[in-house]
């Protein structure tokens, strides 16, 4: 983290515990005492494997999932627990793209709907919402007629610059960003990256980018967290995290991500094999 | 950076198709001779007055059993009362009856299933508990004993009856608001600082309403039913008219004027058929959302296999001019392309550029309305377009193995994984259960399960994804398959679950010296596993050649474009240098 400047998000030992099924039975732990931090203006990539409890970690930040422990603090201010109207409050602050462009985006809805529910619940006046919306099409590269149209007439990426979009609406200090590229192709997926970081350069927006995919998280984060089974293992910068990683489980998450290069990853697999066999 | 990404097929069609639900049912003829036929029942009770003179429920002696005439257009029933004058203010009873139990039924169980599926916890409980006891309650004894002790008015019976059929209201609610709330889409409305109140008028209502008025419509003919049944056992004021109870009254005169039965008959027939056609069309009209597709087999085109002759030995499979189109959309345009055995052939591509399709159509298994043709498609020297159905079947799984890309959409949930395994190898190997059955529990250890006698017992849902595609890869090799076809074996998986596979799937592939081709999007599982690649765009296969002289000189533009996307290898993004600026405004 940059000194000198206080974080913007700052989780404290959080644990995430979903009650178990049936009377009696243990409830299930997702997360064992998670404490990280995001600055204003930075982008913490969040990696792990599926079970990991990386996307529940975002849901906690978001208020969608239960932090049975520790606290989560946004400008210093204990956010975990708030109640309902105070947390809505919030909304202006941290906003959400979600992995899935398909669900994400209400199918009965034109794009200008859903882009302006969340000003108009604000009491922005409809003529500029509107006006607002057409601005933000522009800012994320869509045409201007896309406002009247609806979310199935679009592609992947484009469905995602939508939900990028709203999460824009009202000028948001953080966006949790849930694996927003891994629906997407590959060709679309570095477009959409390159999106957001042309948006973080433009705004000072912070983001906690979760993603199970290292050279993703290398291409957008300033800082690392590996998750492993709901315990962060090893934080630090991106280029450490990516290229020399310290713990067992970030090395054997390297060596298994395949290298589009046939020599490479011929060498590659044999390491990993080796570190397995170690 | 292109500011646009590739346009979505859709996007180019016409302007945005928003039709109201009504708008669409509308089109349906027959929800419009539905709505006429309700239209002129309300139509003419309504007007009772003024289409007849008599009461409905005064009697004339003297008309007992009359004839149809000028002053009695539908004759006197049993008492010397008028048909034609009962049965216009019958209708009254009905639609009256009708709509009081499906607006009992719906302000009862409408806003308990809202409550209860929007915010579950303990109130879902209670409500479920009591839903239950109301079901278990026989919905006619009940009504009998309301009639009998409290009221003789059929419309109190009617809104008992809404009472009773509430909780079918209130689960189907519950059940349509329970899927809505887990959409993506409710989640994000909650971030964006959306109100409960808010979030269900907004995303969840719309999605009800559709249901509810199926539901109405089903409630509303029911509820007719059981008034005219409840009329007819003779229950009911004397002076309420009602078709149920003109029923009765023909039927005691069955012998002397079965005329009579025809008139109420055919009322309620008409009323209630037309009420539940216009649900059932209402539902029509919610499946078919999407234009219709005129679905047209267009037969395999079968060219003359003499040119086949001349193939080399080593030769597996060879497809010469595939195309695939659905109706006008060609999706596959003129495919080429040859598998060796023991050569593993990567099929790259984006998605919608034809990939999976070609490999599907190898197998045969695209869907009915897909028209495939081909110059050829040999494998193994065998025309594969020459085949019937039942050669084609013993081909697959015997000669061509199947991977797919979602491990546990591909095990059938009902059945234990032992016995997916064990029946094709019987069908196609002509094995005793007995033996499958080892061979089975060999190839699972093989596949690196360690514990194959707990899985072989196992029912998919507990075993892990990469497991399932373990078992999968495992059934694949079970009849001993000279090619092998996986679709993004890998894609749903982990990486490190991924690399597993991977290493998996070469060491099968070389021990069997199998033919396979990959599907991917992913170079780097390219680089992992293959020997030649073919890159696909929009149908057309743009280029083929040895893996390493596709990473190493790219020969055509969208090869290299592709290759310069993958973000692996490029460089990081460093540490945040600067206190980062104040927050501004995306748009000032």
């Amino acid at each position: 983290m940059t000194s000198g400047n206080s974080p913007l998000l700052e989780l404290d030992d959080v644990v995430v515990e979903y009650p178990g099924k049936g009377r009696g039975r243990k409830p299930f732990r997702v997360l064992h005492g998670v404490s990280l931090s995001v600055a204003p203006g930075e982008t913490l990539g969040l990696v792990g494997e599926s079970g990991s409890g990386k996307t529940t970690l975002g849901r906690a930040v978001l208020g969608l999932a239960p932090v049975t422990r520790g606290t989560v603090r946004f400008e210093g201010r204990t956010v975990s627990g708030l109640g309902k109207r105070e947390r809505r409050a919030l909304s202006k602050d941290i906003q959400v793209v979600f992995q899935d462009p398909y669900t994400s985006l209400n199918p009965a809805m034109s794009v200008m709907d859903i882009l302006t529910e969340p000003l108009l619940v604000t009491g922005v006046a409809r003529a500029d919402a509107e006006r607002r919306v057409q601005k933000l099409l522009d800012h994320v590269y869509l045409p201007q007629d896309a406002a009247r149209r609806l979310p199935r007439e679009f592609s992947g990426g484009q469905r995602q610059r939508i939900a990028i979009a709203r999460a824009l609406c009202r000028d948001p200090k953080l966006i949790v960003c849930d694996e927003p590229v891994s629906a997407l192709d590959l060709t679309t997926q570095a477009r959409v990256l390159d999106l957001f970081i042309e948006i973080q350069e433009a705004t000072g927006v912070a983001y906690l980018f979760v993603t199970h995919d290292l050279s993703v998280v290398r291409h957008i984060s300033h800082r690392v967290a590996v998750l492993y089974r709901g315990d962060i293992v090893e934080t630090g910068d991106a280029v450490q995290v990516t290229e020399r990683p310290e713990h067992p489980y970030t090395k054997g998450l390297l060596l298994a991500a395949p290298v589009p290069d046939p020599q490479r990853q011929a060498q590659r697999r044999s390491e990993r094999l080796k570190l397995r066999a170690s | 950076m292109t500011p646009v990404d590739s346009v979505a097929p859709a996007a180019s069609a016409a302007a945005p198709e928003r039709d109201r639900l009504l708008r669409r049912s509308l089109r349906d003829p027959v929800a419009v001779v539905c709505l006429l036929v309700l239209a002129l029942v309300i139509a003419v009770s309504l007007g009772a007055p003024l289409l007849t003179d008599h009461a409905p429920d005064r009697s004339v002696l003297a008309d007992t059993l009359a004839p149809m005439s000028a002053t009695h257009p539908l004759g006197g029933d049993g008492v010397g009362r008028d048909v034609l004058s009962r049965l216009l203010y019958g209708g009254r009873t009905s639609l009256l009856g009708g709509t009081l139990a499906v607006l009992v039924a719906f302000a009862v169980g409408a806003p308990l299933g809202l409550v209860s599926g929007f915010y579950r916890g303990w109130f879902d409980a209670v409500a479920g508990w009591t839903v239950n006891v109301i079901m278990a309650v026989p919905a006619i004894i009940v009504m009998f004993v309301v009639m009998a002790a409290v009221s003789q008015d059929l419309n109190v019976a009617m809104i008992v009856l809404g009472v009773i059929m509430a909780p079918m209201v209130f689960r189907l609610i519950r059940a349509s608001v329970l899927a809505v709330r887990e959409e993506l889409y409710v989640d994000a409305a909650r971030v964006s600082g959306l109100g409960d109140a808010r979030i269900i008028r907004r995303h969840v209502l719309p999605v009800v309403i559709a249901p509810s008025v199926i539901q109405a419509t089903q409630v509303f003919a029911v509820a007719i039913g059981i008034q005219a049944g409840l009329a007819f056992l003779g229950l009911g004021k004397a002076s309420q008219a009602s078709w149920g109870a003109m029923l009765g009254d023909a039927f005691t005169n069955v012998y002397n004027a079965p005329v009579l039965l025809v008139w109420p008959g055919a009322a309620m027939g008409l009323t209630i058929l037309a009420s539940s056609m216009l649900g059932n069309a209402v539902r029509d009209a919610l499946g078919t959302a999407e234009p219709r597709v005129v679905r047209r087999r267009e037969p395999v085109a079968r060219k003359a296999a003499a040119a086949v002759a001349e193939l080399p030995a080593d030769r597996l499979l060879t497809v010469e001019g595939l195309r695939v189109a659905y109706g006008e959309k060609t999706v596959v345009d003129g495919v080429n392309l040859t598998v060796a055995r023991g050569e593993v052939l990567g099929l790259v591509g984006e998605s919608g550029s034809g990939k999976s399709q070609t490999a599907f159509s190898v197998l045969g298994l695209l869907p009915y309305e897909a028209g495939v043709t081909a110059d050829h498609l040999v494998f193994d020297g065998k025309e594969l377009l020459a085949l019937d159905l039942a050669a084609l079947n013993a081909l697959r799984g015997r000669g061509i193995g199947y991977i797919p890309q979602e491990p546990m959409s591909n095990l059938d949930p009902c059945f234990r994984i032992g016995s997916q395994l064990v029946e094709p190898m019987r069908k196609h190997l002509g094995l005793s259960r007995a033996e499958a059955r080892t061979k089975a529990l060999d190839l699972l250890e093989r596949v690196g399960i360690p514990d194959p006698e707990r899985v072989f017992r196992s029912y998919p849902h507990q075993i892990s994804g990469g497991m399932a595609q373990r078992v999968l890869i495992a059934g694949a090799v079970s009849c001993d398959p000279q090619l092998l076809i996986a679709d993004e074996p890998t894609t749903a998986l982990d990486v490190t679950v991924q690399a597993e596979v991977l290493d998996l799937m070469r060491s099968l592939q070389q021990e069997r010296h199998m033919g396979m081709i990959l599907v991917t999007h992913d170079f780097g599982v390219v680089a992992d596993i293959c020997d030649r690649v073919a890159v696909m765009q929009k149908g057309r296969i743009v280029e083929t050649a040895p893996a390493r002289q596709i990473f190493a000189s790219p020969g055509h533009a969208y090869t290299r474009m592709l290759l310069d996307s993958t973000l692996e290898g490029g460089p990081a993004r460093g540490a945040l240098h600067v206190p980062s600026k104040p927050v501004k405004e995306v748009t000032s």
